[in-house]
């Protein structure tokens, strides 16, 4: 008895979620569901979902109904337990539906394709007759060779009063929809797998600076396992303008205490050492830090020299006879369009650039001539001296740190799978259709002559029109085929 | 001449044809459906010459600032898709083309009257919200040779989501028999909403017109009207469109009038309503969700963020599966799956448009 009610309550239960109905429930639930969390913003601190929620509702009930919806779980609404809970029933409805729908299309499939009596072939939308001057054999031959060469499998019959071919092609054409809901369940199970074995985190690495460590969202530190580290962050700008062109890291991986990787990384390409991978996700100013200046010095002769310098202090050219100092330093130097004097129009490093003060000494210059010059790291040319002698100035080294968004995703290897399977299995069911192809050929005697009779009917799930220009081709095919082989009779 | 002359023409045509299809479709003289292919095609030819000479002078850009690139690469991030502007016009683009293969396979000129105006409601917005038109330089997140695969993909499959609302509209507009249908009542207010969003941008583009070019429309998106700061303008603006939408009800039925005896049947427009879809869904799956997926993965570390433009694109995603399965699984034919048609389309506008408009999100470089 007992034994009894729980296959009832199975087979209650398999036919609740093999239901189609549910299907398509579930899938606009989703939808509808899916909504809440693109108005709400999802795991913000509450003020800025309190201010909305006030639009909406009032200032008064605003910090209720805010409560209310954090113990929906409308804060943090795709990993809710109830959208979860949805995702769990659409996974079971999906695979229940196919497993029950599946050994029907599979008998479908490998039904055998049979010939087509006289009076369905008439009924057929797609049809196409002719008379060709040849014999049966050469036309049955000739027909065969012409649907294999378009891949039909072909099949013959012996009919009263001649020959029937029958011939299909992509009736697996039928099986795509489930090769499309496996990537789903692959795609679910990916995701799963990243939820329980992957990470998300970031971490900010100051110029120079390294970690063995990133953060969560929530700070909890996740040790990596070797030491990453940052050598230099640098915007580079679209030439003559402020807007960014790349952002750009030159990260070193640090393994046993032996450097084992170095790349240098940017938006769009990311840098993955032992399955977890640095991504370009923000930059930021480092607050009163001092950096070192970096300046490359060329000679009119081609010496070259790269020096790393502090405020105040002092280098030399040699050949020149010119002496410098840094004296200032500016993020963003700019002209004030209305007075025309420098100003420094931004926090962040715009259009770095360093003011040297030059005094020159030596018999051209009669004493000691001093003049200060500001070189722009986006402008070369203000690196020019007198004399055909170069500064460059490199980068003012060590301000600013790169943000990285770091993650470890064992799922991400299913996911590109899912993602093949899925094009695949989108591919067959919606571009590919399942084709088929009856021939009958009737021999005819008008005169001394043999001609045959040919009746093709076809039927196709989808693309009539491709079917209708298929069979006209393996007609002409074949008729040509046909006429070439007459000449060699006679 | 450069590139906007070009788009100006093109833009000019499509509002033409647009207004040839509706008389044709009031007046029945095939002449005028026949200047109307011409002048579409005339637009189509216009359109496709402007965006090759963007292509060629964001390729210019994209080479003068990058000379280091090679061919190939340069040609890929010179591609007019970097922006809302560029997609809009790439979006009216596919859905002429789409057209025209209809108009051409099915033999006739009546689907027109349905298209032409969702092309012409795409360019309207264009100026009506005061978006940037110009080349913009491309912004690191985009510089991935996915962009171009992406977007291509996802506005064909927009474009075709696009032709089935027409198609679907139609199909309602004749398959409806009375007011108190809900399937009458669902399109017409559809419609009605559509067009009082479009016209009250019009009017906040005109009476903002002060604003710079740049302004993000946020600002002042229906300032002028339903969120005036007048109390007085926003009753009239509901009370206006209430009106608006009750005439549109009341006198709806009288389309159908006009469609029934030209040369389109229910039957051909649900076939194309689903065909459509049987296009757009598998392009936008594959360019919009997998690609997108891929690429986010490579560029943000995640392939899926529940980001709001993810998410209504699952959404969009959700509903057309649901009218597949409902018309090919379930057997659903005619007014309830043509309503989830419409749906559908609601989905990709507010995944196109209003995720730029009102949500932030990671896409925010598609915004005005």
């Amino acid at each position: 008895m007992a034994d009894k009610e729980k296959t009832n309550i199975f087979d209650r239960l398999w036919s609740f979620f093999a239901s189609l109905k549910l299907a398509i429930v579930l899938l606009l639930l989703l939808a509808v569901t899916s909504i809440i969390g693109t108005i709400i913003e999802q795991n913000v601190e509450p003020a800025r979902n309190i201010q909305l929620l006030s639009k909406i509702f009032g200032v008064e009930a605003a910090p209720t109904v805010y409560n209310i919806f954090v113990k929906l779980g409308f804060m943090d609404m795709y990993h809710s337990w109830w959208y979860t809970t949805l995702l769990t029933l659409f996974s079971l409805n999906l695979t229940i539906c196919s497993l029950e729908k599946f050994p029907k299309t599979w008998r479908l499939v490998k039904k055998p394709l049979t010939p087509l009596s006289e009076n369905a072939m008439k009924n057929m939308l797609i049809k196409k007759e002719a008379t060709i001057k040849t014999s049966l054999n050469v036309a049955k031959d000739e027909f065969l060779n012409s649907l294999r060469a378009s891949r039909y499998h072909v099949f013959e019959a012996t009919e009263d009063n001649g020959v029937q071919l029958y011939s299909q092609k992509g009736n697996y054409t039928r099986l795509g929809v489930y090769i499309v809901h496996c990537s789903i369940l692959l795609i679910l199970a990916g995701a799963i797998i990243g939820a329980r074995f992957g990470f998300d985190g970031f971490i900010n690495l100051p110029e120079g600076g390294a970690s063995s460590v990133v953060y969560t969202n929530s700070g909890e530190p996740i040790p990596l396992g070797f030491i990453i580290k940052c050598n230099w962050y640098d915007t580079r700008y679209y030439i003559g303008t402020d807007t960014p062109q790349e952002f750009q890291s030159e990260l070193v991986i640090i393994d046993d205490g032996r450097e084992v990787l170095k790349k240098q990384i940017e938006v769009n390409s990311p840098l993955t050492y032992k399955g977890i991978t640095f991504y370009q996700s923000s930059y930021g100013m480092i607050p009163d830090a001092i950096g070192e200046f970096i300046l490359k010095i060329t000679s009119r002769s081609g010496n070259e020299k790269t020096m790393h310098l502090q405020f105040g202090d002092t280098f030399e050219i040699p050949e020149a006879g010119i002496k410098g100092e840094i004296v200032d330093f500016s993020p963003a130097l700019g002209r004030d369009p209305q007075t025309g004097q420098l100003v420094t129009y931004a926090e962040t490093m715009v259009n770095p650039a360093v003011a040297i003060e030059f005094s020159m000494k030596g018999e051209a210059h009669q004493g000691e001539k001093k003049f200060k010059g500001w070189i722009l790291k986006r402008y070369p040319e203000t690196g020019i001296l007198p004399g055909g002698h170069k500064i460059e100035f490199i980068d003012y080294w060590g301000v600013e740190y790169t943000g990285l968004q770091v993650s470890k995703d064992p799922g991400v290897v299913i996911i590109y799978l899912a993602s093949i399977v899925m094009s695949i299995g989108l591919y067959i069911a919606f571009f590919m259709s399942h084709k088929k192809i009856w021939v009958r050929l009737i021999p005819e005697t008008s005169g001394r002559r043999n001609s045959v009779r040919v009746i093709i009917a076809g039927s196709a799930s989808k693309n009539r029109l491709a079917l209708e220009r298929q069979i006209e081709h393996i007609l002409s095919r074949a008729s040509e085929a046909m006429e070439q082989r007459q000449p060699q009779k006679k | 001449m450069d590139s906007s002359t070009f788009f100006s023409i093109s833009t000019l045509s499509y509002f033409i044809a647009m207004a040839l299809y509706i008389s044709y479709v009031a007046f029945r003289k095939s002449a005028i459906a026949i200047t109307a292919t011409t002048v579409m095609i005339l637009g189509f030819f216009f359109q496709s010459i402007a965006l090759i000479l963007r292509w060629v002078d964001s390729y210019n850009l994209w080479v003068s600032t990058t000379p280091s690139t090679t061919f190939i690469e340069s040609i890929l991030r010179g591609a007019p898709l970097r922006n809302l502007y560029e997609s809009l016009v790439f979006f009216v683009w596919c859905l002429v083309l789409i057209h025209l293969i209809i108009e051409f396979k099915y033999k006739t000129r009546t689907l027109g009257a349905f298209v032409m105006p969702v092309a012409a409601l795409a360019l309207a917005f264009i100026d009506v919200s005061g978006m940037s038109k110009e080349i913009q330089p491309l912004i690191p997140a985009l510089q991935s040779n996915w962009l171009l695969f992406h977007v291509f993909l996802s506005f064909i499959g927009y474009a075709a989501f696009g032709v089935s609302f027409a198609a679907a509209l139609a199909y309602l507009v004749m398959a409806t028999e009375s007011r108190t249908e809900r399937a009458y009542i669902f399109w017409s207010i559809t419609v009605g909403i559509f067009l009082i969003v479009l016209i009250a941008m019009g009017i906040d583009y005109l009476s903002m017109s002060t604003a710079s070019q740049g302004d993000f429309i946020r600002n002042y998106f229906l300032k002028a009207t339903f969120k005036s700061s007048s109390g007085g303008v926003v009753t009239l603006s509901w009370v206006l469109s209430i009106a608006f939408i009750l005439l549109l009800w009341r006198y709806g039925l009288g389309l159908k009038k006009i469609l029934t005896g030209l040369a389109i049947t229910k039957n051909m427009l649900e076939e194309i309503e689903y065909k459509s879809i049987a296009i757009g869904f598998p392009l936008f799956s594959i360019g919009g969700l997998i690609m997108g997926a891929i690429w986010a993965n490579s560029a943000w570390g995640t392939y899926w963020s529940w980001d709001p433009k993810e998410v209504w694109s699952l959404i969009t995603w959700l509903i057309y599966a649901g009218y597949l399965h409902a018309r090919f699984v379930a057997g659903w034919r005619g007014k309830k799956v043509a309503v989830l048609a419409l749906i559908g389309f609601i989905g990709v506008v507010f995944t196109y448009l209003g995720v730029n408009l009102f949500l932030s999100g990671l896409h925010a470089y598609g915004g005005l």
